[in-house]
Protein backbone atom coordinates (compact mmCIF):
# COMPACT_ATOMS: atom_id res chain seq x y z
CA UNK A 1 0.00 0.00 0.00
CA UNK A 2 2.72 2.61 0.54
CA UNK A 3 4.24 1.62 -2.34
CA UNK A 4 1.42 2.44 -4.26
CA UNK A 5 0.97 5.71 -2.37
CA UNK A 6 4.19 6.51 -3.15
CA UNK A 7 3.97 5.91 -6.74
CA UNK A 8 1.07 7.89 -6.68
CA UNK A 9 2.78 10.80 -5.30
CA UNK A 10 5.42 10.32 -7.83
CA UNK A 11 2.81 10.96 -10.65
CA UNK A 12 0.95 13.42 -9.06
CA UNK A 13 4.44 15.53 -8.74
CA UNK A 14 5.92 14.08 -11.76
CA UNK A 15 6.01 16.18 -15.24
CA UNK A 16 3.60 13.85 -16.66
CA UNK A 17 4.03 11.88 -20.17
CA UNK A 18 7.44 11.87 -21.44
CA UNK A 19 8.04 15.93 -22.87
CA UNK A 20 7.76 15.71 -26.96
CA UNK A 21 6.68 11.88 -26.74
CA UNK A 22 3.38 10.93 -28.62
CA UNK A 23 0.75 9.00 -27.42
CA UNK A 24 -2.35 6.50 -29.07
CA UNK A 25 -4.27 7.57 -26.06
CA UNK A 26 -7.75 8.86 -26.48
CA UNK A 27 -8.02 10.73 -23.62
CA UNK A 28 -5.35 13.27 -22.73
CA UNK A 29 -5.60 15.70 -19.68
CA UNK A 30 -3.59 18.45 -17.57
CA UNK A 31 -3.71 18.50 -13.85
CA UNK A 32 -1.83 20.37 -11.88
CA UNK A 33 0.65 19.57 -8.95
CA UNK A 34 -2.60 19.66 -6.93
CA UNK A 35 -3.53 16.25 -8.33
CA UNK A 36 -7.61 16.69 -8.61
CA UNK A 37 -8.43 16.13 -12.28
CA UNK A 38 -5.25 13.46 -11.87
CA UNK A 39 -7.19 11.53 -9.41
CA UNK A 40 -10.74 12.03 -11.32
CA UNK A 41 -8.24 10.15 -14.53
CA UNK A 42 -7.38 7.45 -12.58
CA UNK A 43 -10.62 6.72 -11.02
CA UNK A 44 -11.81 5.93 -14.95
CA UNK A 45 -9.60 3.18 -15.20
CA UNK A 46 -8.60 3.99 -19.24
CA UNK A 47 -5.65 4.63 -20.71
CA UNK A 48 -4.70 8.09 -20.62
CA UNK A 49 -2.05 10.68 -21.36
CA UNK A 50 -1.13 13.69 -19.34
CA UNK A 51 0.22 16.95 -20.74
CA UNK A 52 4.07 17.46 -19.15
CA UNK A 53 3.53 20.08 -15.75
CA UNK A 54 6.12 22.44 -16.63
CA UNK A 55 5.12 24.75 -18.98
CA UNK A 56 9.05 25.19 -20.90
CA UNK A 57 8.62 21.29 -21.29
CA UNK A 58 7.81 20.09 -24.96
CA UNK A 59 4.50 19.56 -25.48
CA UNK A 60 3.26 16.00 -26.64
CA UNK A 61 1.58 15.03 -29.80
CA UNK A 62 -1.83 12.85 -30.25
CA UNK A 63 -1.61 10.64 -32.53
CA UNK A 64 -5.41 9.59 -32.68
CA UNK A 65 -8.98 11.21 -32.11
CA UNK A 66 -8.97 12.01 -28.11
CA UNK A 67 -11.22 13.48 -25.89
CA UNK A 68 -9.05 16.68 -23.48
CA UNK A 69 -10.12 16.74 -20.01
CA UNK A 70 -8.93 20.38 -18.34
CA UNK A 71 -9.55 22.09 -15.00
CA UNK A 72 -9.71 25.65 -14.97
CA UNK A 73 -7.40 28.41 -13.82
CA UNK A 74 -7.70 32.29 -13.31
CA UNK A 75 -9.62 34.81 -11.56
CA UNK A 76 -12.69 36.75 -11.58
CA UNK A 77 -12.26 38.18 -15.54
CA UNK A 78 -11.56 34.86 -16.97
CA UNK A 79 -8.55 35.80 -18.48
CA UNK A 80 -5.91 32.95 -18.70
CA UNK A 81 -8.31 30.63 -17.84
CA UNK A 82 -6.57 28.19 -19.69
CA UNK A 83 -3.31 26.70 -18.35
CA UNK A 84 -0.78 27.87 -20.58
CA UNK A 85 0.35 24.07 -20.78
CA UNK A 86 -2.85 23.34 -22.46
CA UNK A 87 -2.61 26.45 -25.00
CA UNK A 88 0.34 25.28 -26.11
CA UNK A 89 -0.43 21.47 -26.48
CA UNK A 90 -3.54 22.67 -28.93
CA UNK A 91 -1.32 25.48 -30.64
CA UNK A 92 0.08 22.42 -32.09
CA UNK A 93 -2.44 21.54 -35.52
CA UNK A 94 -1.56 18.07 -34.95
CA UNK A 95 -3.41 17.95 -31.56
CA UNK A 96 -6.69 19.88 -32.15
CA UNK A 97 -7.29 18.53 -35.73
CA UNK A 98 -7.58 15.52 -33.53
CA UNK A 99 -9.58 16.87 -30.76
CA UNK A 100 -13.10 15.35 -30.49
CA UNK A 101 -14.35 16.59 -27.29
CA UNK A 102 -13.82 18.54 -23.98
CA UNK A 103 -14.28 17.61 -20.36
CA UNK A 104 -13.97 20.67 -17.84
CA UNK A 105 -12.53 20.32 -13.87
CA UNK A 106 -13.58 22.66 -11.70
CA UNK A 107 -15.93 24.20 -8.74
CA UNK A 108 -19.29 26.16 -8.92
CA UNK A 109 -17.89 28.63 -6.22
CA UNK A 110 -16.07 30.26 -8.63
CA UNK A 111 -19.48 31.30 -9.84
CA UNK A 112 -19.71 32.86 -13.84
CA UNK A 113 -16.17 31.52 -14.42
CA UNK A 114 -16.85 27.77 -13.49
CA UNK A 115 -15.19 25.13 -15.82
CA UNK A 116 -15.17 27.89 -18.42
CA UNK A 117 -11.71 26.91 -19.69
CA UNK A 118 -13.25 23.91 -21.22
CA UNK A 119 -16.16 26.23 -22.57
CA UNK A 120 -13.47 28.18 -24.67
CA UNK A 121 -11.64 25.07 -25.94
CA UNK A 122 -14.88 24.06 -27.01
CA UNK A 123 -15.60 27.34 -28.99
CA UNK A 124 -12.08 28.33 -29.83
CA UNK A 125 -11.89 24.35 -31.58
CA UNK A 126 -15.63 24.02 -32.65
CA UNK A 127 -15.61 20.50 -30.12
CA UNK A 128 -18.43 19.62 -27.98
CA UNK A 129 -18.21 20.07 -24.62
CA UNK A 130 -19.22 16.81 -23.02
CA UNK A 131 -19.28 16.97 -19.19
CA UNK A 132 -18.15 18.98 -16.21
CA UNK A 133 -17.18 17.72 -12.53
CA UNK A 134 -16.16 19.58 -9.64
CA UNK A 135 -12.62 19.27 -8.10
CA UNK A 136 -11.72 15.33 -8.47
CA UNK A 137 -15.24 14.09 -9.33
CA UNK A 138 -17.60 12.00 -7.22
CA UNK A 139 -18.61 8.32 -8.15
CA UNK A 140 -21.58 9.41 -9.89
CA UNK A 141 -19.38 11.34 -12.39
CA UNK A 142 -16.72 8.74 -12.98
CA UNK A 143 -19.47 6.62 -14.28
CA UNK A 144 -21.38 9.11 -16.34
CA UNK A 145 -17.99 10.08 -18.00
CA UNK A 146 -16.74 6.45 -18.70
CA UNK A 147 -20.24 5.91 -19.86
CA UNK A 148 -20.59 8.99 -22.02
CA UNK A 149 -17.47 8.48 -23.35
CA UNK A 150 -17.95 4.74 -24.48
CA UNK A 151 -20.92 6.07 -26.77
CA UNK A 152 -18.85 8.71 -27.40
CA UNK A 153 -16.51 6.85 -29.68
CA UNK A 154 -18.83 4.46 -30.88
CA UNK A 155 -20.79 7.43 -32.02
CA UNK A 156 -18.02 8.99 -33.60
CA UNK A 157 -16.92 5.29 -35.50
CA UNK A 158 -20.25 5.25 -37.12
CA UNK A 159 -20.20 8.91 -38.55
CA UNK A 160 -19.66 8.83 -42.20
CA UNK A 161 -15.70 10.89 -42.57
CA UNK B 1 -5.78 32.88 27.85
CA UNK B 2 -2.54 31.58 28.87
CA UNK B 3 -2.10 29.58 25.15
CA UNK B 4 -0.49 31.13 22.35
CA UNK B 5 -0.33 30.71 18.81
CA UNK B 6 3.10 29.75 17.92
CA UNK B 7 5.33 32.07 15.97
CA UNK B 8 8.17 31.01 13.76
CA UNK B 9 11.55 31.40 15.29
CA UNK B 10 13.51 32.01 12.70
CA UNK B 11 12.85 33.99 9.63
CA UNK B 12 14.98 34.17 6.38
CA UNK B 13 14.34 37.39 3.71
CA UNK B 14 11.94 35.76 1.19
CA UNK B 15 13.21 35.38 -2.16
CA UNK B 16 10.40 35.23 -4.69
CA UNK B 17 13.24 34.41 -7.32
CA UNK B 18 13.44 31.16 -5.91
CA UNK B 19 10.50 29.32 -5.73
CA UNK B 20 10.04 25.63 -4.55
CA UNK B 21 6.43 24.90 -4.66
CA UNK B 22 5.18 26.75 -8.08
CA UNK B 23 2.01 26.39 -6.39
CA UNK B 24 2.58 29.26 -3.71
CA UNK B 25 3.15 31.90 -6.98
CA UNK B 26 -0.20 30.58 -8.64
CA UNK B 27 -2.14 31.02 -5.81
CA UNK B 28 -0.56 34.10 -4.41
CA UNK B 29 -1.09 35.45 -7.82
CA UNK B 30 -4.87 34.32 -7.73
CA UNK B 31 -5.40 35.96 -4.73
CA UNK B 32 -3.61 39.22 -5.61
CA UNK B 33 -5.89 38.88 -8.62
CA UNK B 34 -9.13 38.54 -6.88
CA UNK B 35 -8.59 41.07 -4.03
CA UNK B 36 -11.85 43.49 -3.49
CA UNK B 37 -13.09 45.43 -1.12
CA UNK B 38 -16.63 46.11 0.27
CA UNK B 39 -16.91 49.48 -0.71
CA UNK B 40 -16.93 48.67 -4.70
CA UNK B 41 -20.08 46.42 -4.01
CA UNK B 42 -23.14 48.66 -3.95
CA UNK B 43 -25.15 47.41 -1.24
CA UNK B 44 -27.14 50.98 -0.56
CA UNK B 45 -28.95 49.16 -3.65
CA UNK B 46 -30.84 46.54 -1.41
CA UNK B 47 -32.26 48.86 1.09
CA UNK B 48 -35.27 48.81 -0.69
CA UNK B 49 -35.20 44.90 -1.06
CA UNK B 50 -34.65 44.56 2.59
CA UNK B 51 -38.01 46.46 3.37
CA UNK B 52 -39.71 43.50 1.66
CA UNK B 53 -38.24 40.56 4.12
CA UNK B 54 -40.79 40.33 7.14
CA UNK B 55 -39.42 40.69 10.25
CA UNK B 56 -38.18 37.21 11.14
CA UNK B 57 -36.55 36.98 8.12
CA UNK B 58 -34.23 39.92 8.57
CA UNK B 59 -33.57 38.43 12.28
CA UNK B 60 -32.18 35.05 10.27
CA UNK B 61 -30.39 37.27 7.77
CA UNK B 62 -28.64 39.34 9.86
CA UNK B 63 -28.00 36.41 12.63
CA UNK B 64 -26.43 34.39 9.75
CA UNK B 65 -24.31 37.11 8.96
CA UNK B 66 -23.04 37.37 12.69
CA UNK B 67 -22.45 33.65 12.19
CA UNK B 68 -20.36 34.30 9.25
CA UNK B 69 -18.42 37.27 11.01
CA UNK B 70 -17.60 35.07 13.61
CA UNK B 71 -15.75 32.51 11.56
CA UNK B 72 -14.22 34.90 9.31
CA UNK B 73 -12.85 36.31 12.54
CA UNK B 74 -11.30 33.48 14.11
CA UNK B 75 -10.10 32.41 10.41
CA UNK B 76 -8.56 35.67 9.96
CA UNK B 77 -6.99 36.63 13.32
CA UNK B 78 -6.12 32.78 14.79
CA UNK B 79 -6.53 30.10 11.46
CA UNK B 80 -4.83 31.30 8.75
CA UNK B 81 -2.04 32.62 11.43
CA UNK B 82 -1.76 29.34 13.33
CA UNK B 83 -1.05 27.87 10.15
CA UNK B 84 2.32 29.94 9.47
CA UNK B 85 5.19 27.78 11.48
CA UNK B 86 4.56 24.86 9.50
CA UNK B 87 5.16 26.40 6.11
CA UNK B 88 7.01 24.18 4.44
CA UNK B 89 7.98 27.30 2.31
CA UNK B 90 8.63 30.82 2.69
CA UNK B 91 6.01 31.87 0.02
CA UNK B 92 3.71 29.67 1.49
CA UNK B 93 4.15 32.04 4.96
CA UNK B 94 3.41 34.95 2.62
CA UNK B 95 0.36 33.43 1.49
CA UNK B 96 -1.04 32.74 4.66
CA UNK B 97 -0.98 36.13 5.56
CA UNK B 98 -2.75 37.42 2.48
CA UNK B 99 -5.29 34.44 3.42
CA UNK B 100 -5.59 35.79 7.38
CA UNK B 101 -5.87 40.22 5.70
CA UNK B 102 -8.55 38.61 3.36
CA UNK B 103 -11.01 37.31 6.50
CA UNK B 104 -10.49 40.29 8.03
CA UNK B 105 -12.02 41.76 5.10
CA UNK B 106 -14.92 39.39 4.45
CA UNK B 107 -15.45 39.87 8.65
CA UNK B 108 -15.77 43.14 7.87
CA UNK B 109 -17.84 43.50 5.07
CA UNK B 110 -20.62 42.10 6.64
CA UNK B 111 -20.47 44.94 8.90
CA UNK B 112 -21.22 47.37 6.07
CA UNK B 113 -24.13 45.27 4.65
CA UNK B 114 -25.40 45.64 8.28
CA UNK B 115 -24.36 49.34 8.65
CA UNK B 116 -26.12 50.01 5.14
CA UNK B 117 -29.60 47.83 5.91
CA UNK B 118 -29.89 47.82 10.02
CA UNK B 119 -30.18 49.75 12.86
CA UNK B 120 -27.59 50.16 15.75
CA UNK B 121 -29.94 48.04 18.14
CA UNK B 122 -30.56 45.75 16.02
CA UNK B 123 -27.12 45.21 14.90
CA UNK B 124 -25.75 44.89 18.56
CA UNK B 125 -28.82 42.37 19.56
CA UNK B 126 -27.36 40.35 16.21
CA UNK B 127 -24.29 40.69 17.64
CA UNK B 128 -25.50 39.53 21.00
CA UNK B 129 -27.34 36.67 19.83
CA UNK B 130 -23.92 35.66 18.15
CA UNK B 131 -22.48 34.80 21.87
CA UNK B 132 -25.04 33.11 22.91
CA UNK B 133 -25.56 30.52 20.79
CA UNK B 134 -24.10 27.70 22.06
CA UNK B 135 -24.05 25.71 18.53
CA UNK B 136 -22.59 28.51 16.78
CA UNK B 137 -19.82 29.22 19.70
CA UNK B 138 -18.95 25.27 19.77
CA UNK B 139 -18.15 25.00 15.81
CA UNK B 140 -15.91 28.02 16.92
CA UNK B 141 -14.30 26.63 19.30
CA UNK B 142 -13.36 22.61 18.14
CA UNK B 143 -11.94 24.79 15.50
CA UNK B 144 -10.09 26.98 17.49
CA UNK B 145 -8.95 24.22 20.01
CA UNK B 146 -6.96 22.40 16.71
CA UNK B 147 -5.56 25.84 16.12
CA UNK B 148 -3.78 25.78 19.24
CA UNK B 149 -2.48 22.29 18.83
CA UNK B 150 0.48 20.88 17.55
CA UNK B 151 -0.44 18.64 14.78
CA UNK B 152 0.44 20.79 11.74
CA UNK B 153 -1.24 18.47 9.37
CA UNK B 154 -4.39 18.56 11.62
CA UNK B 155 -4.94 22.38 11.95
CA UNK B 156 -4.74 22.18 8.09
CA UNK B 157 -7.60 19.53 7.97
CA UNK B 158 -9.57 21.97 10.41
CA UNK B 159 -8.52 24.82 8.42
CA UNK B 160 -10.32 23.21 5.29
CA UNK B 161 -13.11 22.04 6.90
CA UNK B 162 -13.66 25.76 8.17
CA UNK B 163 -13.11 27.15 4.52
CA UNK B 164 -14.92 24.80 2.33
CA UNK B 165 -17.69 23.43 4.77
CA UNK B 166 -18.50 25.46 7.91
CA UNK B 167 -19.35 28.23 6.12
CA UNK B 168 -22.03 26.78 3.94
CA UNK B 169 -25.00 26.76 6.45
CA UNK B 170 -24.75 30.36 6.26
CA UNK B 171 -23.92 30.88 2.69
CA UNK B 172 -27.16 29.23 1.74
CA UNK B 173 -29.06 32.43 2.93
CA UNK B 174 -27.80 35.46 0.67
CA UNK B 175 -28.22 32.58 -2.19
CA UNK B 176 -31.83 31.88 -1.30
CA UNK B 177 -32.29 35.67 -1.28
CA UNK B 178 -30.54 35.70 -4.79
CA UNK B 179 -32.56 33.39 -6.31
CA UNK B 180 -35.60 34.95 -5.20
CA UNK B 181 -34.21 38.49 -6.69
CA UNK B 182 -33.81 39.90 -3.23
CA UNK B 183 -30.74 41.30 -1.65
CA UNK B 184 -28.93 40.64 -5.33
CA UNK B 185 -26.24 43.16 -4.16
CA UNK B 186 -25.47 41.53 -0.77
CA UNK B 187 -25.54 38.31 -2.58
CA UNK B 188 -22.71 39.44 -5.31
CA UNK B 189 -20.35 40.40 -2.38
CA UNK B 190 -20.88 36.89 -0.64
CA UNK B 191 -19.91 35.57 -4.15
CA UNK B 192 -17.01 37.10 -3.70
CA UNK B 193 -16.10 35.48 -0.09
CA UNK B 194 -16.92 32.70 -1.32
CA UNK B 195 -14.99 32.66 -4.20
CA UNK B 196 -12.01 33.54 -1.89
CA UNK B 197 -12.57 30.76 0.40
CA UNK B 198 -12.58 28.40 -2.46
CA UNK B 199 -8.99 29.38 -3.16
CA UNK B 200 -8.18 28.79 0.11
CA UNK B 201 -9.73 25.73 0.98
CA UNK B 202 -7.82 24.66 -2.40
CA UNK B 203 -4.40 25.94 -1.35
CA UNK B 204 -4.77 24.53 2.41
CA UNK B 205 -5.99 21.18 1.38
CA UNK B 206 -3.68 20.80 -1.20
CA UNK B 207 -0.82 21.57 1.53
CA UNK B 208 -2.12 19.04 3.77
CA UNK B 209 -1.97 17.00 1.06
CA UNK B 210 2.17 17.56 0.54
CA UNK B 211 2.68 17.10 4.15
CA UNK B 212 0.81 13.68 3.88
CA UNK B 213 3.29 12.47 1.82
CA UNK B 214 6.09 13.01 4.34
CA UNK B 215 4.60 11.03 6.96
CA UNK B 216 4.27 7.17 7.46
CA UNK B 217 1.42 5.06 6.51
CA UNK B 218 0.44 4.58 10.21
CA UNK B 219 0.33 8.17 10.59
CA UNK B 220 -1.67 9.10 7.30
CA UNK B 221 -4.26 6.26 8.73
CA UNK B 222 -4.36 8.28 11.78
CA UNK B 223 -5.46 11.35 10.00
CA UNK B 224 -7.74 10.05 7.64
CA UNK B 225 -9.80 8.87 10.77
CA UNK B 226 -9.29 12.15 12.83
CA UNK B 227 -10.47 14.05 9.26
CA UNK B 228 -14.14 11.66 9.26
CA UNK B 229 -14.10 12.25 13.13
CA UNK B 230 -13.80 15.62 13.20
CA UNK B 231 -15.93 16.29 9.53
CA UNK B 232 -19.13 14.30 11.48
CA UNK B 233 -18.39 15.98 14.92
CA UNK B 234 -18.74 19.36 13.25
CA UNK B 235 -22.01 18.30 10.74
CA UNK B 236 -24.05 16.93 13.80
CA UNK B 237 -23.21 20.39 15.09
CA UNK B 238 -24.26 22.18 11.58
CA UNK B 239 -27.69 20.02 11.54
CA UNK B 240 -28.29 21.71 14.80
CA UNK B 241 -27.25 25.20 14.01
CA UNK B 242 -29.18 24.88 10.83
CA UNK B 243 -32.50 23.82 12.69
CA UNK B 244 -31.74 26.80 15.26
CA UNK B 245 -31.91 29.16 12.04
CA UNK B 246 -34.10 27.93 9.41
CA UNK B 247 -36.41 25.88 10.90
CA UNK B 248 -38.98 29.18 11.46
CA UNK B 249 -38.72 29.64 7.84
CA UNK B 250 -38.80 26.18 7.11
CA UNK B 251 -35.71 25.70 4.60
CA UNK B 252 -33.61 23.37 7.36
CA UNK B 253 -34.04 20.38 4.63
CA UNK B 254 -32.94 22.47 1.75
CA UNK B 255 -30.03 23.37 3.36
CA UNK B 256 -28.91 20.32 4.72
CA UNK B 257 -28.26 19.43 0.99
CA UNK B 258 -26.44 22.08 0.65
CA UNK B 259 -24.31 21.04 3.93
CA UNK B 260 -23.84 17.94 1.96
CA UNK B 261 -22.84 19.21 -1.30
CA UNK B 262 -20.24 21.09 0.71
CA UNK B 263 -19.14 18.34 2.51
CA UNK B 264 -18.25 16.60 -0.48
CA UNK B 265 -16.01 19.01 -1.86
CA UNK B 266 -14.16 19.87 1.39
CA UNK B 267 -13.30 16.23 1.54
CA UNK B 268 -12.16 16.67 -2.01
CA UNK B 269 -9.86 19.34 -1.30
CA UNK B 270 -7.92 17.45 1.23
CA UNK B 271 -7.95 14.49 -0.99
CA UNK B 272 -10.47 12.27 -0.12
CA UNK B 273 -13.34 10.84 -1.61
CA UNK B 274 -16.81 12.57 -1.29
CA UNK B 275 -19.22 10.73 1.42
CA UNK B 276 -22.35 11.87 1.49
CA UNK B 277 -24.45 9.63 -1.90
CA UNK B 278 -25.84 12.02 -4.43
CA UNK B 279 -28.92 11.02 -2.87
CA UNK B 280 -28.43 13.48 -0.26
CA UNK B 281 -26.61 16.24 -2.18
CA UNK B 282 -29.33 17.18 -4.80
CA UNK B 283 -29.08 20.44 -4.44
CA UNK B 284 -31.97 23.14 -5.11
CA UNK B 285 -31.09 24.19 -8.92
CA UNK B 286 -31.63 27.65 -7.90
CA UNK B 287 -29.26 27.82 -5.05
CA UNK B 288 -27.10 26.67 -7.45
CA UNK B 289 -27.90 28.45 -9.88
CA UNK B 290 -27.67 31.48 -7.78
CA UNK B 291 -24.00 30.38 -6.73
CA UNK B 292 -22.73 29.44 -10.42
CA UNK B 293 -25.24 30.73 -12.83
CA UNK B 294 -23.97 28.34 -15.79
CA UNK B 295 -23.71 25.35 -13.26
CA UNK B 296 -26.68 23.38 -15.19
CA UNK B 297 -25.66 20.16 -15.92
CA UNK B 298 -28.02 19.14 -18.40
CA UNK B 299 -26.17 21.70 -21.06
CA UNK B 300 -23.82 18.81 -20.64
CA UNK B 301 -23.43 17.02 -24.00
CA UNK B 302 -22.98 12.97 -21.60
CA UNK B 303 -26.00 14.53 -19.03
CA UNK B 304 -28.14 15.68 -21.86
CA UNK B 305 -30.54 13.80 -24.05
CA UNK B 306 -27.30 13.13 -26.45
CA UNK B 307 -28.62 14.36 -29.17
CA UNK B 308 -27.15 17.62 -29.17
CA UNK B 309 -23.93 18.88 -28.83
CA UNK B 310 -23.35 22.20 -27.19
CA UNK B 311 -20.78 23.84 -29.39
CA UNK B 312 -19.72 27.55 -29.58
CA UNK B 313 -21.47 29.20 -26.93
CA UNK B 314 -21.07 32.78 -26.54
CA UNK B 315 -17.69 33.26 -24.73
CA UNK B 316 -14.75 35.09 -25.32
CA UNK B 317 -11.91 32.70 -26.51
CA UNK B 318 -9.20 35.71 -27.49
CA UNK B 319 -7.63 36.43 -23.98
CA UNK B 320 -5.98 33.12 -24.60
CA UNK B 321 -1.95 33.22 -25.83
CA UNK B 322 -3.50 30.96 -29.10
CA UNK B 323 -1.50 30.80 -31.92
CA UNK B 324 -4.14 30.41 -34.45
Amino acid sequence: MAAVQAADAAIMHGPGQQPGSSTDAALIYFSSASGNTHRFVQKLGLEAARIPLRTSDETIYALRPFVLIVPTYGGESGRNSIPPQVVKFLNEEQNRSLLRGVIGAGNTNFGTTYCLAADKIAAKCQVPRLYRFELMGTSEDVDRVKKGLEDFWTRQSQMPQ
Amino acid sequence: MTEKVKLLHHVEAINWNRIQDEKDVEVWNRLVNNFWLPEKVPLSNDVQSWHTLTPEEQQLTMRVFTGLTLLDTVQGTVGAVSLIPDALTPHEEAVYTNIAFMESVHAKSYSSIFSTLCSTKEIDDAFRWSVENPNLQKKAQIVMDYYFGDDPLKKKVASTLLESFLFYSGFYLPMYWSSRAKLTNTADLIRLIIRDEAVHGYYIGYKFQKGLEQVSEEKRQEIKDYTFELLYELYENEVQYTHDLYDSVGLAEDVKKFLHYNANKALMNLGYEAMFPSSVTDVNPAILSALSPNADENHDFFSGSGSSYVIGKAVNTEDEDWDF
